[in-house]
């Protein structure tokens, strides 16, 4: 419709005072600006009502966890909680530690060393979260008496997927190594997660 | 429905060609409030509340199914939920400013729509089932906003819970079961958050289908105008876009301005600072009054305070209030003058001005301030006056009244008598919205 008629009044608002040059009607001028303006509050609009769904500062302020190693024996592991999901935090007997570096690390589905995983100076402490790579199922392996899979580590029994001494992938359809999360050692018995 | 000059759909593409077959929306948007829609030329701003009024139910469901994310309906974490939102959310604080200072916009540009409505006579047949509807939905808003503010379970929240579900407690031998099967408890507590909760997520959708209803009523005789004559040939009208789409427009940029001046500036100044306290089954704060926008009704409510032969006062308070609302579903009768336009109407627009506004605004003031004298006896005399307008007044003043002349059409209360025919096409209307100087 409003072509249609633009073009056949053209002709006339060609004398229409308050034309600019270059045939610019200060209408279209006006039309565009209002229009974009109220674009641009839209926009600003849709900001916050996109924001509110990411995580609110309470669950951002629970986005790190400390954890107390000083009661974990060697050969030990316990569960932790980081961001609502499983942590393990494993202190490693010197012959997992061997049994780990023993193995050729560009052999392996996911090449990743001890020392890669690990913090420097603190190579018996494995963190690792509890979340099989696979499809999000918790390991066992953490636990007194569970079933740490074929190579002494790590098993999940949802498809089987058996991880080594490191947390690494060796046997089963997860694609990488159990996640080793951002964490410091705020002193030599305690870790701070995240 | 509509004019016969109202433009035709015409759709440029093939895609759009192919929907408009199947299934035509794009057509009926165009006809409803598009370029094929014929309005009268001559609206003026009043006639802007009814667009307004449908962006602030659009923006309450926005902001209300974004907070309902956010919001936990029980009795034990509702009002912590509330601070949660307030405090930890992202934006949450100014998307719960938004939705509560929402409400009350809503209120003020539906008033307003009334209003309008009842000084230019909307309600007047051939209009009578817009009307209402337009009452269905003052109703629907009413128990809506009612149900939002139980819903931070402050001492406002709960005491009004309280109040207001024990209106229905008044109804006679049926009251008090009544009251504990609406609360689910002898109290308000658990179970009529829940279920207030789960109401007032729904009935505004509800709202949402009357409107649409209402917007159907209104394009079947075409909207009402300011001279309430009726249109009678193309050039009493224009079409909807780009003329009143520009100034809706317009109408909702200031509507923004004084919003978000609320929303930024004074976002408590509606509300009550009892309702941050949570709610206390044990304590009743020491002035309650509900939200502005019902203190009218709340004032008639309260002007009733003796027994009067078998009737008690409570249950004859109930009964004025909800009359007061349903008395308007009885106007387009009540009121009985041919002429619609109050401005053509010397009688009526006295009583209106005169009586009916300084009538409402008592009752507004009334409501707001403390059950004691002088205000119940101001309540009582408004409250009189109120109903003899509608039921007395406004009846024999349409009767007895000599109506100004009108005029003979829209196009010649807007251009004067000299408007001959080859005037036609109302001023600036090229089509394009280009203004041209006038030539007459």
């Amino acid at each position: 419709m409003a072509d249609a008629t633009v073009e056949h009044s053209e002709p006339v608002t060609a004398k229409v005072e308050g034309d600019g040059e270059n045939g610019v009607r200060r209408r279209d001028f006006i039309e565009i600006a209002a229009v974009s303006f109220g674009g641009v509050g839209a926009l600003a609009v849709l900001y916050p009502l996109i924001s509110q769904m990411a995580p609110s500062a309470d669950v951002l302020a629970e986005s790190s966890t400390e954890v107390d190693l000083s009661a974990i024996e060697p050969g030990q592991s316990i569960k932790a909680v980081f961001r609502k999901q499983p942590l393990f935090v494993r202190n490693l007997l010197p012959a997992e530690i061997a049994a780990a570096e023993a193995v050729d690390a560009s052999s392996l589905r996911d090449p990743e060393t001890l020392e890669d995983r690990t913090a420097e100076g603190h190579l018996n402490w494995l963190i690792t979260m509890g979340v099989c790579t696979h499809l999000g199922c918790v390991p066992l392996g953490a636990g007194e008496g569970e079933n740490k899979g074929e190579f002494g580590g790590y098993f999940c029994p949802c498809h089987g997927s058996h991880y080594d001494t490191a947390g690494r992938i060796r046997k089963g359809p997860a694609p990488l190594n159990l996640v080793v999360p951002e964490y410091e050692f705020t002193s030599d018995t305690t870790v701070v997660i995240g | 429905m509509s004019f016969p000059w109202a433009k035709q759909y015409q759709p440029k593409t093939g895609l759009t060609r192919w929907i408009d077959e199947k299934l035509p929306v794009p057509r009926l948007v165009y006809n409803a409030v598009g370029a094929g829609y014929p309005v009268p030329r001559n609206l003026n701003y009043f006639w802007n509340f009814g667009v307004l009024a449908g962006f602030c139910l659009m923006l309450q469901i926005i902001t209300g199914v974004v907070l309902a994310m956010h919001y936990g309906a029980n009795a034990l974490v509702a009002f912590d939920s509330v601070e949660h939102i307030m405090r930890d959310v992202n934006w949450g604080w100014m998307l719960r400013y938004a939705h509560a200072n929402g409400a009350s916009f809503f209120f003020i540009v539906v008033y307003i729509h009334i209003f309008r409505g009842l000084f230019f006579s909307s309600y007047k047949a051939p209009r009578e089932m817009i009307w209402l509807l337009g009452v269905v939905i003052f109703l629907l808003m009413m128990a809506t906003a009612f149900m939002g503010y139980v819903l931070p379970w402050g001492q406002m929240s709960f005491w009004g819970a309280k109040v207001i579900t024990g209106l229905f407690g008044a109804i006679p031998l049926v009251g008090e079961p009544l009251q504990i099967w609406l609360l689910g408890g002898f109290a308000p507590d658990n179970a009529a958050l829940n279920r207030f909760f789960s109401l007032h997520f729904m009935l505004p959708f509800v709202i949402a289908g009357v409107v649409i209803l209402h917007i159907w009523a209104l394009h079947i005789p075409g909207s009402s105008n300011p001279t309430g004559v009726e249109v009678k040939t193309e050039s009493d009208t224009v079409p909807f876009h780009p003329y009143y789409t520009a100034k809706d427009g317009f109408g909702l940029a200031v509507f923004l301005v004084l919003y978000t001046a609320f929303v930024f500036f004074l976002p408590n100044y509606l509300g009550h600072p009892d309702n941050y306290i949570p709610a206390n089954p044990l304590s009743t704060p020491a002035h309650i009054v509900p939200e502005w926008y019902f203190w009218p009704f709340y004032a008639i409510l309260r002007a009733f305070t003796q027994d009067f032969l078998f009737m008690p006062a409570k249950l004859m308070g109930v009964i004025a209030m909800f009359a007061s609302i349903l008395v308007w579903f009885f106007l387009p009768w009540l009121d009985k003058s041919p002429v619609r336009s109050g401005l053509y109407r010397p009688l009526f627009k006295k009583f209106f001005w005169f009586g009916l506004i300084p009538c409402m605004a008592v009752l507004f003031y009334c409501g707001g301030a403390p059950a004691e004298e002088p205000f119940v006896m101001l309540s009582q005399i408004a409250a009189t006056y109120y109903f003899a307008h509608f039921l007395i007044i406004l009846p024999i003043v349409s009767m007895i009244e000599k109506p100004k002349a009108l005029p003979h059409s829209i196009t010649e209360a807007v251009l004067g008598e000299k408007a001959g025919a080859d005037d036609a096409v109302p001023l600036g209307a090229s089509g394009d919205g280009a203004h041209r100087p006038a030539t007459a």
